[in-house]
């Protein structure tokens, strides 16, 4: 088991830098244009063109440019040169603010993903289960910014019973906290909710039909034991697969719409101002950190999935 | 003595999207505490149906079920599933064909025997887990303490397949139905598993119900054998009559295509012409006739299943007790 923790996280390693490579290539390499004018920002003069050529080593070889840039970004000296901010300090002080939204979401998306793919399963076919077959679809195809804003339109304009948005900490007020965050989480968690229930329907329905089933129904056990112990158990290993993706992702980058409607001051809304000013830098780190929670969740699945699956285990002991 | 186990005139149909499918039509037959009843026939004969009907693994709301399995005292067929719950896996217990696929993959096999004793007994999980070992040691597994530890995919198959009866048997039932136990198994690995079944029906007493295509796993192990054919029993007897004096066409056939080390190889191993009819729509007559060389005028009529020969033995076929002896 130590063994195969070690080599997923020397994967883990790879893969992250090979990330920095291709973030690197894309934003300094690859534009046929000078990299430290575009780092400068719009509005930027020579003096400060050159400032930024000199602190990256933009007029060296690309391998020095390279470490020259992890440096900076690792280092947490990379500034974003447009509004002259730390960008790591910045990224440190939304994480609160994104992991709070994005735990949260996940936890609602969760669960309420497998009550409903647990309540469509029980009776495929009937009424239960045909409305919600709608009501994820429906769920799915919501845009993201569209069922903010109409959230925000209902509850916190015309019925007025959530607030508009920003954001409480939770060490300052733990109940404005979660006042403040619960029509953000119902918006990030609507569409994985609808994905995950259907999956998981389709998995359990799928097990439902294994021999082991069978087997358990024959030992004279409830049936609610038999799919909770043996179909919803056996039915949860893809789901996690997923959650490990979908989670990693949404740290990483999916909460930019949720946080700019909702204007909770996060890494996603970081992102988007960047992105609306053509700020490089906190681009750079932000997708590098994005990398790094994808990469990093990934890692953690699969280290939770040999839990799930001893027959994993099996597979990394025997020898290769 | 009284049977222990007395189906009459089991009737199982599905409805499909192509029309119902009549899978068992009227099956009747008795087990005595103790006895070994084989249920031979070929695939799709309606014998592991038979099997599952009886603990209600074929309930669902497409399948229509009549007819009755007195067990205990109680209609099988007839009890909630609330009650039929108590009686599966305690007095009734089940062992089932694959044993690659029947186990779960991601708990331990002590955990698994240990799930079905602790659904009828109100025992601590510890006290449940030492019996699964007891019951790994007692079908012969090696190390049981460590291998009740081990995963289902650690195991082979003959080893899974002892893991089953283990844990079939951990509760002492009355009745095991051992649904074509050997057919995914090595030949030598079949031999094993046979020997266990039939120590454990000498020693425990235990009664078998013995779902089998394979009539060299029947007379290894039967007292009584029934011979299904299209949803019916075309014939049944004890193991000796059935073997020595067959009295249906069917059977005719099925013994004929078993090789015999004894006598002189024909150019090709008999085989029974055409294939089974199909359930959804059986022939009124006889349903063996389209395939039997010995069919004449009367089998467009139903034939009943009677006693032409020995006591106990029975089949349904219109010849002649004269024309049957006269065959062999």
């Amino acid at each position: 088991m130590a063994r195969f923790a070690v080599r997923r996280l020397a994967g883990m390693i790879a893969v992250l830098f090979a990330i920095s490579v291709i973030v690197f290539l894309i934003f300094n390499v690859i534009p046929n244009s000078d990299p430290a004018a575009r780092i400068a920002g719009k509005n930027a003069n020579p003096a400060l063109i050159a400032r930024v050529r000199a602190d990256l080593g933009l007029d060296q070889s690309l391998p020095v440019q390279y470490l020259t840039m992890m440096k900076q970004i690792f280092t947490g000296q990379l500034t974003s040169y447009a509004s002259d901010q730390n960008v790591l300090q910045h990224i440190i002080s939304g994480l609160p603010v994104t992991l709070s939204l994005c735990v949260g979401a996940a936890l609602l998306w969760m669960v309420l993903a497998i009550w409903f793919g647990y309540l469509s399963a029980v009776h495929p076919g009937s009424f239960t289960d045909r409305s919600l077959t709608v009501l994820s679809l429906v769920g799915i195809s919501l845009p993201v910014f569209w069922l903010a804003a109409i959230l925000l339109y209902y509850f916190s304009f015309k019925v007025q019973v959530f607030p508009t948005g920003s954001y409480v900490p939770f060490t300052e007020d733990p109940l404005q906290w979660l006042y403040h965050l619960i029509l953000p989480w119902i918006t990030l968690a609507v569409l994985y909710v609808g994905f995950y229930s259907r999956v998981l329907r389709s998995n359990m329905l799928d097990v439902m039909n294994e021999d082991y089933v069978r087997t358990a129904r024959a030992k004279g056990i409830s049936e609610r034991q038999v799919r909770l112990r043996h179909v919803l158990r056996n039915s949860m290993i893809p789901i996690v697969t997923l959650f490990g993706l979908d989670f990693g992702a949404v740290v990483g980058g999916g909460t930019i719409l949720t946080e700019t409607v909702f204007n909770l001051n996060g890494v996603g809304l970081y992102a988007g101002q960047a992105i609306g000013k053509l700020d490089l830098p906190p681009l750079m780190a932000v997708t590098m950190f994005g990398a790094f929670f994808i990469v990093l969740f990934n890692t953690i699945v699969d280290i939770l999935y040999a839990f799930l699956d001893p027959r994993i285990r099996l597979g990394e002991e025997a020898p290769a | 003595m009284s049977p222990i186990l007395r189906v009459a005139d089991l009737r199982v149909s599905f409805a499909t999207d192509e029309g119902v499918v009549h899978a068992v039509d009227g099956v009747s037959f008795d087990v005595n505490p103790g006895e070994v009843v084989a249920i031979v026939g070929e695939s799709g004969c309606g014998k592991s149906v038979t099997a599952q009907t009886l603990i209600g693994l074929t309930r669902s709301p497409n399948a229509t079920i009549s007819g009755t399995a007195t067990f205990g005292g109680r209609d099988l067929i007839d009890l909630s599933d609330d009650e039929l719950r108590t009686v599966r896996g305690a007095h009734i217990a089940m062992v089932f064909q694959d044993p690659m696929t029947s186990l779960n993959p991601v708990y331990r096999v002590g955990d698994q025997i240990a799930e079905m004793i602790r659904a009828h007994r109100e025992v601590s999980k510890r006290e449940a887990l030492t019996r699964a070992v007891e019951l790994l040691h007692s079908v012969g597994i090696p190390n049981p303490e460590r291998r009740a530890r081990d995963y289902p995919h650690e195991f082979s198959g003959g080893m899974r397949q002892r893991v089953m009866i283990a844990m079939a048997l951990a509760l002492e039932p009355e009745l095991l139905i051992a649904d074509e136990p050997t057919t995914a198994l090595d030949v030598t690995i079949q031999a094993q598993i046979l020997n266990l079944l039939r120590t454990l029906n000498r020693e425990k007493n235990t009664s078998v119900v013995l779902i089998t295509h394979d009539l060299g796993v029947v007379a290894e192990l039967a007292d009584k054998v029934v011979v299904m054919y299209a949803g019916q029993v075309v014939e049944q007897a004890s193991l000796d009559e059935l073997f020595y004096q067959p009295q249906h066409p069917y059977t005719w056939g099925l013994l004929g295509s078993i090789p015999r080390p004894d006598e002189i190889r024909p150019d090709r191993l008999p085989q029974i012409p055409g294939q089974p009819p199909s359930l959804r729509n059986p022939p009124t007559g006889c349903r063996f006739a389209a395939r039997c060389e010995y069919v004449f005028a009367d089998c467009v009529q139903p034939p009943p299943l009677r006693s032409g020969s020995g006591i106990g033995h029975l089949d349904r076929c219109w010849l002649s007790a004269d024309a049957k002896a006269g065959r062999r």
